[in-house]
């Protein structure tokens, strides 16, 4: 069978999907969030180089790497956040970041 | 002149009363509250001789130190020897107020000489006071014969009294306030006897009120003292609403209120009737009951009676001024003055009538048991004002007339007598503890002893003629209310004198109850003796030689237009021809009165409790003044009380606060109790309500679209 262009889009969307439920499904650890997130990206990086290549326009790809620079980026923030933040609070577990509670 | 009667006792009262405020002000300068009269607290200044409270700078009037010749000195619970010194300014008060109702009754008498037999009726404009389309009410003031003998009446007694007090308020705190309460009533009074129309003399009604409550209420640290004056004031609420009720009634039928245009008017009405909730009601009867309850109400009456003996707690200066010379007699002067119409309405008038008598031997019969020297005079007050309403109900206003003349005087005097002897007795007014007292206060049993007689219908004192005239009236009317009133008041004379010498014979006579007290007992100050001299000088000289004036055919000339005298003529020249067995009835009764309150009480002491144990049943009935108080609570009061907190708790707060503002908050706690949780604090959620967010708005364009 030829691979379309509806094959890579749709494993995209489900990539996305498992991205966005990881996001809300989780309460053990705030790293599967900055996963999930990664996962998000990824599959719009996904979407975004599947269209350059049937569309024959090379921009997409551009758009690619800048969106993977920001992915990098923020990924490395979010790590730094994360361990900035099990030194005060001690623990990672979801359940616990409740203090905007009320 | 006649300006000046009315307005000085005012200008009194406004000068005693800022004196009052400044005294007040002065000595209680907002920190601490003020100590309680019995000087158990240390108040400022409370140490026994040393001068009063600090003044302000520039403040002229001096503080009376109240301790100088009285041994006795102390507060009414002669324990501690400290209480607090006389109000600033005392001094000036009483004297300034008692100047000013001085020249009042001068004033007063040379009205009632130029009024009365020289005929020059004054009719003053003062002011206007209401125009509002059909109403016009104008502050006037009507001088004619009726008001001259109130105003001598009402100004001679308050003079009197006033001075008393200087001497009876001596240890009391507050004197500067109590004479401008006294001097205010009086400006009240004034006002109601020289009012022109209805709606001034039920300024003057209300206002007598009023003071009646301040009075009464004037230890006010005393619960039994606030208790009697609300309850004055209610009951005399009750009357007032049918005296309203009685007013609109008169302003619908005539479309005026001024006692010209309604006498006026009044014949005209005879018959009339107008239509009230499906009822055909006759009109002249409807006004007359309406505004006799007002008079009932006033004049304690029975059914509303219940507020005089209470009113006892009151100082007793406002007992003699008040309860039995002036306010209580506003109902009575209410009748006469309104004359015209009750003259025109038979059925009123019998209903007057029979009030009057029921009330005479109501009150005589409790005043039979009674131990509390002023309880025992204001039964008597209530018995005497039955027989003036008895009078007033048979046509003979000027008899009442006179009888309210009298009695005034004499009453005053045993009013003012038992003061001296309660103050001798420091402030003891159950007569089971006094005894023997004339030997020790010679001067008060002797002027007692002339009110008592005046009071029986003694003959040549001045209750003989006006008491006597009264009951042969009762007889000369010839209806059935008249005679049932004549049986009534016959009978009450003779409990009159029984009471009135029980009184005397325990208190004057007999062994002394309370050896301490007894050895303690002193005359009075001369400021209270000449008031009661001048009483009992007009106990014995108000009768005979104003008989003319009332009675009979001076009456006429003396009265002219300010009383109905028509049918009453008549009845004065019937009188004369009465047998002579009526005639000597009430003085048969009072001798009669007198000898069994001589064996009761002098000849065989053990018989009156004997008898108190026989009858145990009928002697209860009449010490519980015959339970009037306790049906009244079980009928009036409980369910009053009853039906105000079920509007209180159950209507306001449930009703009206639940679905307000309680109401109204607690959902909205209810509402964001529910909201908040929603904000759960964590960040999945709301990343999750997000997701939802945009789901919903995504497949909302997506179907928008469509059409």
């Amino acid at each position: 069978m030829i691979i379309g262009l509806g094959h890579y889009l749709s494993v995209a969307a489900i990539v996305f999907t498992l991205g966005v439920l990881g996001i809300f499904l989780n309460r053990k650890n705030v790293i599967i969030i900055l996963m999930s997130i990664e996962l998000i990206l990824l599959s719009v990086n996904i979407n975004l180089v599947a269209f350059s290549s049937f569309l024959d326009d090379i921009v997409g790809q551009v758009y690619a790497l800048i969106v993977l620079t920001v992915a990098a980026a923020e990924a490395a923030i979010g790590l730094a956040i994360l361990v900035a933040y099990f030194r005060n609070r001690g623990s990672i577990a979801v359940e616990d970041i409740n203090l905007m509670k009320g | 002149m006649y300006q000046a009667i009315v307005i000085l006792p005012l200008l009194g009262a406004v000068i005693a009363g800022l004196i009052a405020l400044a005294g007040a002000r002065n000595r209680f300068p907002g920190e601490d509250p003020p100590p309680p009269l019995d000087g158990h607290a240390a108040g400022p200044g409370s140490v026994s001789h040393a001068h009063g409270a600090p003044l302000a700078a520039g403040r002229h009037e001096t503080v009376r130190d109240t301790h100088g010749a009285d041994v006795h000195g102390s507060d009414a619970h002669g324990e501690a020897e400290e209480h607090e010194p006389s109000a600033a300014g005392s001094l000036l008060a009483e004297l300034v107020t008692s100047t000013f109702l001085v020249i009042s009754c001068v004033l007063s008498w040379i009205a009632f000489f130029d009024v009365g037999f020289a005929g020059h009726d004054a009719h003053i404009p003062l002011f206007s006071f209401i125009t509002f389309g059909d109403l016009h009410s104008e502050w006037t003031l009507r001088i004619d014969s009726l008001t001259a003998v109130m105003l001598v009446v009402v100004t001679t007694i308050s003079s009197l009294v006033h001075i008393y007090s200087i001497g009876y308020m001596e240890e009391d705190p507050y004197k500067p306030r109590f004479f401008s309460y006294l001097s205010f009533f009086t400006f009240a009074m004034l006002m109601l006897v020289t009012a022109d129309n209805l709606l001034q003399l039920f300024f003057g009604w209300e206002g007598v009120g009023l003071a009646s409550y301040l009075l009464i209420g004037f230890w006010y640290h005393k619960p039994e003292a606030n208790a009697a004056a609300i309850k004055a004031f209610i009951v005399n609420r009750v009357g007032d609403f049918g005296f309203s009720l009685g007013i609109f009634a008169v302003f619908y039928l005539t479309g005026a209120i001024d006692f010209d245009t309604i006498f006026a008017q009044a014949p005209g009405l005879v018959g009339k009737s107008f239509h009230f909730l499906s009822w055909n009601v006759d009109a002249l009867a409807a006004v007359c009951l309406l505004l006799f309850m007002g008079a009932m109400g006033k004049s304690a009456q029975i059914l509303l009676h219940t507020w005089l003996p209470d009113a006892m707690e009151g100082p007793t200066p406002v007992s003699a001024l008040i309860h039995a010379a002036t306010m209580v007699t506003a109902g009575v002067f209410m009748v006469a003055r309104l004359s015209p119409l009750f003259s025109l309405s038979p059925g009123a008038s019998a209903f007057v009538t029979f009030i009057g008598a029921t009330t005479a031997i109501f009150a005589a019969s409790v005043a039979l048991v009674q131990n509390d020297i002023k309880r025992i005079i204001a039964y008597s007050t209530c018995s005497q004002l039955g027989y003036m309403f008895v009078a007033m109900g048979v046509g003979a206003y000027s008899v009442g007339m006179f009888h309210l003349f009298t009695h005034a005087f004499f009453k005053a005097l045993l009013f003012l007598g038992s003061g001296s002897v309660i103050l001798a007795m420091h402030h003891e007014q159950d007569i089971r503890h006094m005894g023997g007292l004339r030997h020790k206060i010679p001067f008060t049993f002797a002027v007692m002893v002339i009110g008592t007689l005046a009071l029986t219908g003694f003959p040549l004192t001045a209750g003989f003629f006006s008491k006597d005239a009264i009951i042969e009236a009762d007889v000369t009317a010839r209806s059935a209310a008249s005679s049932y009133a004549f049986v009534m008041t016959t009978l009450a004379a003779a409990l009159t004198s029984f009471y009135s010498w029980r009184l005397i014979f325990k208190t004057f006579y007999g062994e002394p109850h309370d050896r301490h007290h007894y050895e303690a007992a002193h005359e009075s100050p001369k400021v209270m003796l000449v008031p009661l001299a001048v009483l009992a000088f007009g106990s014995i000289a108000a009768g005979w030689p104003f008989l003319q004036v009332f009675i009979g055919h001076g009456a006429d000339a003396f009265f002219g237009t300010s009383l109905k005298l028509a049918e009453a003529d008549t009845i004065y020249e019937e009188t004369e021809k009465l047998p002579l067995y009526i005639k000597l009835a009430p003085t048969i009764m009072m001798g009669v009165g007198f000898l069994v309150a001589w064996q009761f009480y002098i000849r065989r002491p053990d018989l009156p409790g004997a008898l108190a144990r026989n009858q145990k049943p009928l002697y209860e009935f009449l010490l519980n003044k015959w339970y009037f108080d306790e049906i009244y609570d079980f009928l009036l009061v409980r369910p009053t009380l009853w039906l105000g907190r079920l509007f209180w708790k159950g209507g306001d707060g449930f009703v009206i606060d639940g679905f307000g503002p309680d109401g109204v908050s607690a959902r909205v706690l209810d509402v964001t109790r529910n909201v908040i949780r929603l904000q759960t604090g964590y960040l999945y959620h709301y990343a999750f309500a997000m997701l939802i967010g945009v789901a919903a708005a995504v497949t909302w364009f997506m179907f928008a679209g469509l059409h």
